[in-house]
Order: C-alpha cells, then sequence, then structure tokens
C-alpha cells in the first residue's frame, strides 16, 4: 500500500483553504485534483515545445508528435489495448457522441438500444437522437430494488432485437460496479455491440478492454489526475474502421477534390479531425504514468477501506440516510434527514467540505430513489480517515443547516 | 431598523417562510403572466405567477422545488411584491438586487427581504436567493421566454 500523507503533498491543491477551513475535497466523481507532475507536463509542452502536431518539419514539432502519439501508447497499455484502438476526445461525452453516430448506419427500424434507469445523460441523449432518427427503441433493462445491473436482468431484456448494450461501468450517483466481462458475453451471445461507459470506473480500479471484451469503451482524463478537455475512446479495430467519423476536418482525410470526394485516415486518426488537444495528452499521459506508479489495484483497494470506514461512522447517525450503502466505489449519495440537499451543500461548504448535490446528470433515476434529490460524496485516493471524520462531524450537526449563513 | 433583527429571528424568519410557504399555489387563470426559472447549477425549478392590472401586481404566487433559500426567499418576495405598483416593484427588485451584491441599498423597502443579506457569505446560494426575483424581474420587463 502506499503512503497517503506523502501522496498528499504531490496535490498542491490539498493546502488551499475554502470558509476558513482546510479543503476537504470530497467531489472527485466529479473531477479530480491534479498533482504537481501533471501540471508541469502542460507548462512545459507551452514553455519548452509548443508546436502542432502531425504538421511540421522542425525539430521541437517533431518532439510534439512524438509526445502525442507516446501518449496513445501510454493509454493503450494502460487499459490493456493497441495504440490504434486509441482516439482521443474531448471526454466521455463526446466519446459517446462518436460511437452512438458511428453506429447509425448499423441500426434498423424497431432496434433495441438497451439502457438503464442509473445512466449519466451522456449515455442517455446520444441514444435517444439515433433512436428518434432510426425509428429504434429505447428500452431499460431493470435496476434491483437497490439500484444495481445484474447479469440476469440484462439477460432477460436482450432479444434479437438488440443492436446495442450500452452502461456505465460504475454508476455517477450509486457507485454500484457491474460485471462488465458478463454483461459483454451476454450481448455478444444477442450480436449485439457492447458499449462501456468508464467514465467513473476508468479513475479507480485496473480496466482491460480485453479481458471485458467490450466493443467500445469512453473515458474522461479530468475525473483520473488529467487535465479538462481529454478523454478517450477505445473501439476495437475492425468497427472503428466501419465507422463514420462524427466530426470532419483537417488532419482526419487523405486527400480530396472540389467534387466532394474525399479519402478518410486510418483509425484512430480518421476521427481526429482538427487541431487536437496536444495538452490534454501530454497531461493525460503524465497522470497516467502517476496512477500507475501507485497501482490501479492498490487504488481500488484503499478507497473500499475508506468507503467502508465512511458508512460505518454515518450509519451511526441517525439522521443520516445513505442511499448505496453496499455499493464498492467510493461514492456515498445520502442525505441529512428533514434538509434539502442543496442547503445541506451549502452547510458543508461552511465546514470546507466540498460535495456535489443534486441529481448528478442521472435525472431518471429520481423516480427510483424516492426523493428529488441526493448529497454525494466521492472519494479518492489522496482522502484520507481523518477527514471523513471531519465530514462524519459536520454531518452530525447538519439540521442546522443555516449556521452556513449566521454561525 | 431591520438591521436590530438578530441572526436567530433572522434564522426563524426564513425556517417559518420555508415550513410554511406564503402564496405557494398555482393559478390556472390566462391572465397571469407564469414564468419558469431554473439552472444548470442548482436543482431549484421555480414557476412565479403574477396578475398586474391597471400597473398594480395585484397577485403573486409560486410553486415548484426548491432549497430552503430559494424558497424562503421567494415566499417573502411573494408577500412583498402584493399590491404594489409596478414601479414600487421594480424599486424593491433593484434594491433586493443590491442587498445581495453587497451594495447600497434601502433597507426600509425590503421589510423582512433582509433575512438574506448573508447569502454573499455562500456564493454559490446566490442563485437561489435570487430565483423569484429574477423571475419577475423578468416578467416586468417583458423577457418572459429567457426563464
Amino acid at each position: 500500500m502506499f503512503d497517503v500523507n506523502e501522496i498528499r503533498k504531490d496535490f498542491p491543491m490539498l493546502k488551499n483553504k475554502m470558509q476558513n477551513h482546510d479543503l476537504i475535497y470530497f467531489d472527485n466523481a466529479a473531477t479530480s485534483l491534479k498533482p504537481t507532475c501533471v501540471i508541469k507536463a502542460i507548462n512545459d509542452y507551452y514553455l519548452k515545445y509548443c508546436a502542432n502536431a502531425h504538421r511540421g518539419d522542425y525539430d521541437i514539432a517533431h518532439k510534439v508528435d512524438e509526445e502525442y502519439e507516446n501518449g496513445r501508447n501510454i493509454v493503450a497499455k494502460f487499459i490493456n489495448a493497441n495504440p490504434n484502438e486509441i482516439v482521443f476526445t474531448s471526454g466521455t461525452t463526446m466519446g459517446l457522441n462518436i460511437v452512438a453516430y458511428g453506429l447509425m448506419d448499423k441500426i434498423n427500424e424497431g432496434d433495441e438500444i438497451l439502457i438503464t434507469e442509473a445512466e449519466h445523460a451522456s449515455n442517455v441523449l446520444p441514444w435517444f437522437k439515433i433512436a428518434k432518427e432510426k425509428n429504434a427503441i429505447i428500452k431499460y433493462i431493470p435496476l434491483t430494488k437497490e439500484g444495481k445491473l445484474t447479469p440476469d436482468s440484462l439477460k432477460n431484456t436482450l432479444s434479437n432485437k438488440t443492436k446495442v448494450v450500452a452502461i456505465a461501468h460504475v454508476s455517477n450517483v450509486l457507485g454500484y460496479v457491474v460485471d462488465a466481462k458478463t454483461l459483454a458475453k451476454l450481448t455478444h451471445q444477442y450480436g449485439a455491440y457492447f458499449v462501456l461507459d468508464a467514465a467513473q470506473s476508468a479513475p479507480h480500479l485496473k480496466l482491460d478492454v480485453k479481458d471485458i471484451d467490450a466493443d467500445f469503451v469512453c473515458f474522461s482524463g479530468h475525473k483520473m489526475l488529467g487535465p479538462t478537455g481529454i478523454g478517450v475512446l477505445y473501439g476495437k479495430y475492425k468497427l472503428l474502421k466501419e465507422m463514420d467519423p462524427l466530426m470532419s476536418g483537417g488532419g482526419m482525410n487523405t486527400r480530396f477534390d472540389m467534387c466532394g470526394d474525399v479519402g478518410l485516415q486510418i483509425p484512430p486518426l480518421k476521427f481526429e479531425a482538427g487541431t487536437q488537444n496536444i495538452e490534454g495528452v501530454i497531461g493525460l499521459s503524465s497522470a497516467i504514468k502517476y496512477l500507475e506508479k501507485i497501482g490501479m489495484n492498490n487504488i481500488e483497494e484503499y478507497e473500499k477501506e475508506l468507503k467502508k470506514y465512511a458508512v460505518e461512522k454515518l450509519k451511526k447517525l441517525d439522521n443520516v440516510i445513505i442511499y448505496n450503502e453496499n455499493s464498492e466505489s467510493g461514492i456515498i449519495t445520502f442525505n441529512i434527514k428533514d434538509v434539502f440537499a442543496q442547503d445541506a451543500g451549502s452547510y458543508f461548504n461552511s465546514k470546507g467540505i466540498a460535495v456535489r448535490t443534486g441529481l448528478h446528470c442521472a435525472k431518471i433515476l429520481v423516480n427510483f430513489l424516492h426523493t428529488e434529490a441526493t448529497v454525494r460524496a466521492s472519494l479518492y485516493f489522496y482522502n484520507t480517515k481523518e477527514e471523513i471524520d471531519a465530514f462524519v462531524e459536520a454531518c452530525k450537526s447538519g439540521g442546522d443547516f443555516l449556521d452556513a449563513f449566521f454561525a | 431598523m431591520h438591521f436590530s433583527l438578530s441572526p436567530e429571528m433572522m434564522r426563524e424568519i426564513i425556517m417559518d417562510h420555508y415550513t410554511n410557504p406564503r402564496n405557494k399555489r398555482e393559478v390556472d387563470d390566462k391572465n397571469y403572466q407564469t414564468i419558469y426559472m431554473d439552472s444548470t447549477s442548482c436543482i431549484d425549478k421555480i414557476y412565479v405567477q403574477v396578475l398586474i392590472k391597471d400597473n398594480i401586481l395585484v397577485d403573486v404566487v409560486w410553486h415548484g422545488i426548491g432549497c430552503a433559500i430559494s424558497s424562503a426567499s421567494t415566499s417573502i418576495m411573494s408577500e412583498l411584491l402584493k399590491g404594489k405598483t409596478v414601479d414600487e416593484a421594480n424599486n424593491i427588485l433593484k434594491n433586493y438586487f443590491a442587498m445581495i451584491d453587497e451594495k447600497d441599498f434601502d433597507e426600509n423597502v425590503l421589510d423582512e427581504a433582509v433575512v438574506f443579506i448573508n447569502t454573499s457569505r455562500q456564493p454559490a446560494r446566490i442563485k437561489c436567493a435570487t430565483i423569484g426575483y429574477r423571475g419577475v424581474d423578468k416578467i416586468l420587463k417583458g423577457d418572459k421566454d429567457n426563464g
């Protein structure tokens, strides 16, 4: 295991105060803090070798090409893929939009696209759009009453009409980890495509796309120590080759003439039109190296321990309702009794604690949790038991939420 | 004189309006102007309905889902604006926004609404404390489509 106090020294944000308290950052499912090495890598690009990729014949442009393509290798190794199966995107949302658009030609009237009620908007709305365009049908795989997606449930929903199964590896609201490998296997038995939204899993556990046998996997850099505006789409090479790219422009074609005849690059460049987010790729590469140094299995194990510690302490309070005490990841979804989530959020802010309130974009899930809103505390490997102690103390007096304005 | 309200009294007023909101009902009457206020950054979703006759805000009602701050501020606003002329209402809005922005304002026209004077301590809640006021402002400016 690692020494969390040593790790915390790598994150300059943790030295900051909020409302005159040491910052306790429990909003990691929204975005993560960045270690110094990532900030430095981005700075170095702008300070020492700022040039465009795939364009120049001079030394610094060559260096950019090397760093950019090396980033692809680093990502590929991180998720056990081939570099030519790694498409850089602006984030999970763009990745899922590329996949939905690219699969459009394969979807016919009456075909079924399976999602769940716990999906993030980014894994719902692109499919709504495709379904409308192709007269296909969106079907929801039923969740257990705890909010979990099980292989049995998928098995009972799959049919010969199923073309796509698109689900989150880890739900952003409840934090359950699905058995992606079994779900992919079931999906393939019906000849459908398996799309995995890994936004909440890639930062927290060892992701092996080959072992899962997913057709497409999307995740974001900024939730795993990288900068915003960079993300990854993994796709099986054969499928990437067949897909029409969502974006067109420079860098993705090999030739075109004025009659409209266009030759496209082979994947992954086919999907990377326009000048890419070079600082993003460089920052993400540095972030992945940092994560690998700590070890994804260590990160997963440590977060499980933190979550268990927090749940045990919170359960002793009679004014806290926890909605997902049994989920495996570091997401705690809860409410303070008789306090509207947003009021609780301000109250936590007044104690220097950053949590997220609201519906977390999974607006459909409200019908499921039977509450209008929740508070979400989401942990990462730089959080500590001491921070959880302070958080639990704050929960105790959460009923006095107007203290945020008057104390 | 409102600054003589102790913090305890302010808290009581907010909690009173939150738990017993005034003028909270939906009106199905075409003579009312209705505006829907929500935001991507928070979960408040509030409808404000105003009946204006002969330049007077004859009725101000609201309904929807919101936190204590948005609910209580809209409830207090509905009482404050009801029966005022359009000019008086605009003056109240102007002074309320000034107070929230920590600028000079006339406390005499705001009455109980001064309990929100500390909103800037929690800047993320400024949107909540002004949601109803921004709605009426849009209605008075004839800008209803941009809730």
